[in-house]
């Protein structure tokens, strides 16, 4: 017996091998050697090309994916339940964590759920809603660079890789320097923003948009007309509008099947109806139409994050009503905490109502009218659905988070069956799930 | 404390005469609060501990629901009556809260509702979002503990609409609308998974986030979050469901 690390184990299922790499040629030649044909792989969940912790099995004969299903749940992490468990505010702590990529669309969908409860849609002040619209622009960037990127890593072509990350930490940087994180921000809240802008952000990010203006074409230099990368991508994954529907797929997904349906544009939030802005499609219904999809999207996103530099007025970013506004003027401390000093002295010093009415807000949270509503945002995965229900108190009584990356993964089959086993990489690196969202 | 009459409660005496005005028709109730915070450990020093309220999801709505909600209501009705179904029977009662419509469906005529919905050229809701369960486990919803909500997009149309359709714990069964959405399969999974809900007629229900193994139904109210307290320097903090709440 040799000493490989792929021991077959028999099962009533048949013969067992485990696969970790380097080990293929004994393998195939054990598996030459039974006259069955029919053999069911196992890929992942721990695999680098399923996009963290995504279980794929396809029964595959020969070349050729007979059946493909997916195995989740690997990821989850039960944010839903413990939602119930904090108050309102805190919820965005929470829901910034679902789909890491798109932390931003979370914290949005999420807060314009709880201010369509509150009933505060039309007192969320101008300031607080045109930087929600330019933070998400720039996560939209941010997402369809790691989608592109990975995607590309995934068929082999490590340079737009790099490319990807490198502009993705461009938009990292800005986080940083917006909410003090690079991911999990937390910081869009029910009622507006945790803090305003800092000194020279609006600089920094019209600096970014120069310079990813420069770096897009790029990408089309090195995929967009790549006969190597259209070989790959094109024909592969297909679904057309029809299963669209069938399957719920929205998104890049949808509109690379030819319609042109885009949140932002049928049932607009955040004043998006303000902005000027096309939704690409593409009639290919393929990997390569994503691809394109996503780039031109990319392309409107500058567009739009330009926009909103350019309405930037000073003003409030919290609502004026203080049973809600957590203080949001916050500066930075010696300690590296965000605090306002102001409200901190007249809590402390001035007024003993202020400093009660402070506990309370922090403590116990504001209550919201019972009731249920759905908001729903354009992610850069497809719709991003919160169902939020109150039952009269301060902590939300049942949150539901309708992940695009969780519905449109259900096309997979649809898309890789009868395909090659290699397609399937391409397929699912198309649809761009983030396990996080899938699992929560 | 003793009930003692302090003149007319509209909420109680609905054939008072000279009240200061009806509150109008309230929802589902569905939870009672005792005290002035609603915080159930510790006591109340606020001396309104004997005060008792009710939580009352929003009322069914009347006529005009106003916008285009009357006629996709119109629609619907008429589109089930000429189906032979009575729409009074399917539709057990609208409720428009928010700018949001909602239909209260019977969970046996869910599947014909969905149908007609997604088939009716005046209707045409293609897209369904998924199916969300919500778990309202005290007595004052007996019989009506478990809601599926589902939420149908009409591209065609650029409509909105939310059909809630409850079911009681002692029988958790609501037929599966994978045969007119397939979107749904995974959704039904994960509403199954976390509530319990038996989507009767789903393809392959199982679980889908939780282990195959896995005992009970995690986001039913019931069942509780678990954690263990965290230890602090000179403190312990309890786990999260343990700790004083206000609701």
């Amino acid at each position: 017996m040799s000493t490989s690390h792929a021991t077959p184990r028999e099962t009533t299922e048949g013969t067992v091998y485990t696969v970790t790499g380097g080990d293929w040629d004994e393998v195939a030649q054990a598996a030459a050697k039974t006259d069955d044909e029919r053999i069911v792989v196992n890929m992942g969940p721990q695999h680098p090309s399923t996009h963290g912790v995504l279980r794929l099995i396809l029964e595959i004969d020969g070349e050729t994916v007979t059946e493909a299903r997916c195995g989740i749940g690997y990821l989850h992490t039960g944010i839903e339940k413990n939602l119930e468990y904090r108050n309102w505010t805190q919820g965005t702590t929470f829901v910034t964590r679902m789909d890491y990529l798109t932390s931003f669309y979370n914290e949005t969908g999420y807060c314009l759920a709880v201010e369509k409860l509150l009933g505060i849609e039309d007192d969320i002040p101008d300031r607080a809603t045109i930087i929600r619209v330019l933070l998400m622009e720039l996560n939209r960037l941010s997402s369809h660079l790691v989608c592109i990127a990975t995607g590309g890593m995934e068929l082999g072509a490590t340079t737009i890789m790099i490319y990807g990350f490198r502009d993705r930490e461009m938009i990292l940087d800005l986080y940083e320097l917006i909410t003090g994180l690079r991911m999990n921000h937390a910081y869009i809240r029910p009622g507006g923003l945790a803090q305003d802008l800092p000194p020279g952000a609006v600089d920094q990010v019209r600096e970014f948009v120069k310079k990813m203006k420069k770096n897009m074409p790029e990408y089309d230099k090195l995929a967009t007309g790549n006969p190597v990368f259209k070989a790959r991508m094109q024909g592969v994954g297909h679904l057309d509008l029809a299963g669209c529907m069938a399957l719920g797929a929205t998104g890049p997904i949808l509109r690379s099947a030819g319609l042109p349906h885009d949140l932002r544009k049928a049932q607009p939030y955040c004043g998006y109806e303000t902005y000027d802005f096309e939704v690409p499609t593409t009639d290919t219904c393929d990997s390569y139409g994503r691809f394109l999809v996503r780039l031109e999207e990319m392309r409107q996103s500058l567009g739009i994050i330009e926009q909103c530099l350019d309405r930037l007025e000073p003003g409030p970013v919290m609502v004026g009503d203080k049973k809600i506004a957590w203080p949001a003027q916050l500066a930075l401390g010696p300690d590296g905490l965000g605090n306002s000093l102001d409200h901190i002295k007249n809590i402390m010093g001035t007024s003993m109502e202020a400093l009660i009415h402070h506990f309370k807000l922090v403590t116990e949270g504001f209550r919201v009218p019972p009731g249920q509503v759905y908001t729903a945002v354009e992610s850069p995965k497809g719709e991003l659905g919160v169902h939020a229900v109150s039952d009269g108190g301060t902590r939300p009584y049942r949150v539901h988070f309708r992940d695009p990356s969780f519905t449109n993964l259900q096309a997979m089959a649809a898309m890789c069956e009868g395909g090659q086993v290699a397609d399937v990489i391409v397929a699912v690196a198309s649809i761009d799930p983030v396990m996080g969202g899938v699992d929560r | 404390m003793s009930e003692k009459s302090n003149g007319v409660n509209p909420d109680k005496d609905l054939n008072a005469q000279n009240l200061p005005g009806m509150r109008g028709d309230h929802g589902d109730v569905v939870a009672t609060r005792h005290g002035m915070f609603g915080a159930n450990n510790g006591g109340d020093t606020s001396g309104y501990g004997g005060l008792v309220r009710t939580v009352a999801m929003p009322g069914a709505g009347a006529r005009p629901y106003g916008g285009w909600f009357d006629e996709v209501a119109d629609e619907l009705e008429g589109a089930l009556e000429e189906q032979g179904l009575e729409p009074g029977n399917a539709i057990e009662k609208t409720v428009v809260d928010r700018g949001e419509l909602t239909f209260h469906i019977a969970r046996e005529h869910l599947l014909q509702v969905a149908k007609t919905l997604r088939d009716d050229p005046a209707l045409r809701f293609e897209l369904c979002t998924g199916v969300s369960g919500v778990h309202f486990p005290g007595p004052e919803s007996k019989g009506r503990e478990l809601h599926a909500v589902y939420h149908l997009r009409s591209i065609t149309h650029n409509r909105l609409i939310r059909l809630d359709v409850s079911a009681p714990d002692s029988d958790p069964h609501i037929p599966s609308v994978v045969p007119v959405y397939p979107t749904n399969d995974w959704h039904e999974r994960e509403t199954y998974d976390f509530f319990g809900i038996v989507f009767d007629g789903h393809p392959a229900l199982t679980r889908i986030m939780m282990p195959d193994d896995w005992q009970g139904f995690p986001q039913r109210k019931d069942y509780p979050l678990g954690g263990i307290p965290v230890e602090y320097k000179g403190a312990q903090i309890p786990a999260p469901d343990q700790r004083r709440s206000y609701s």
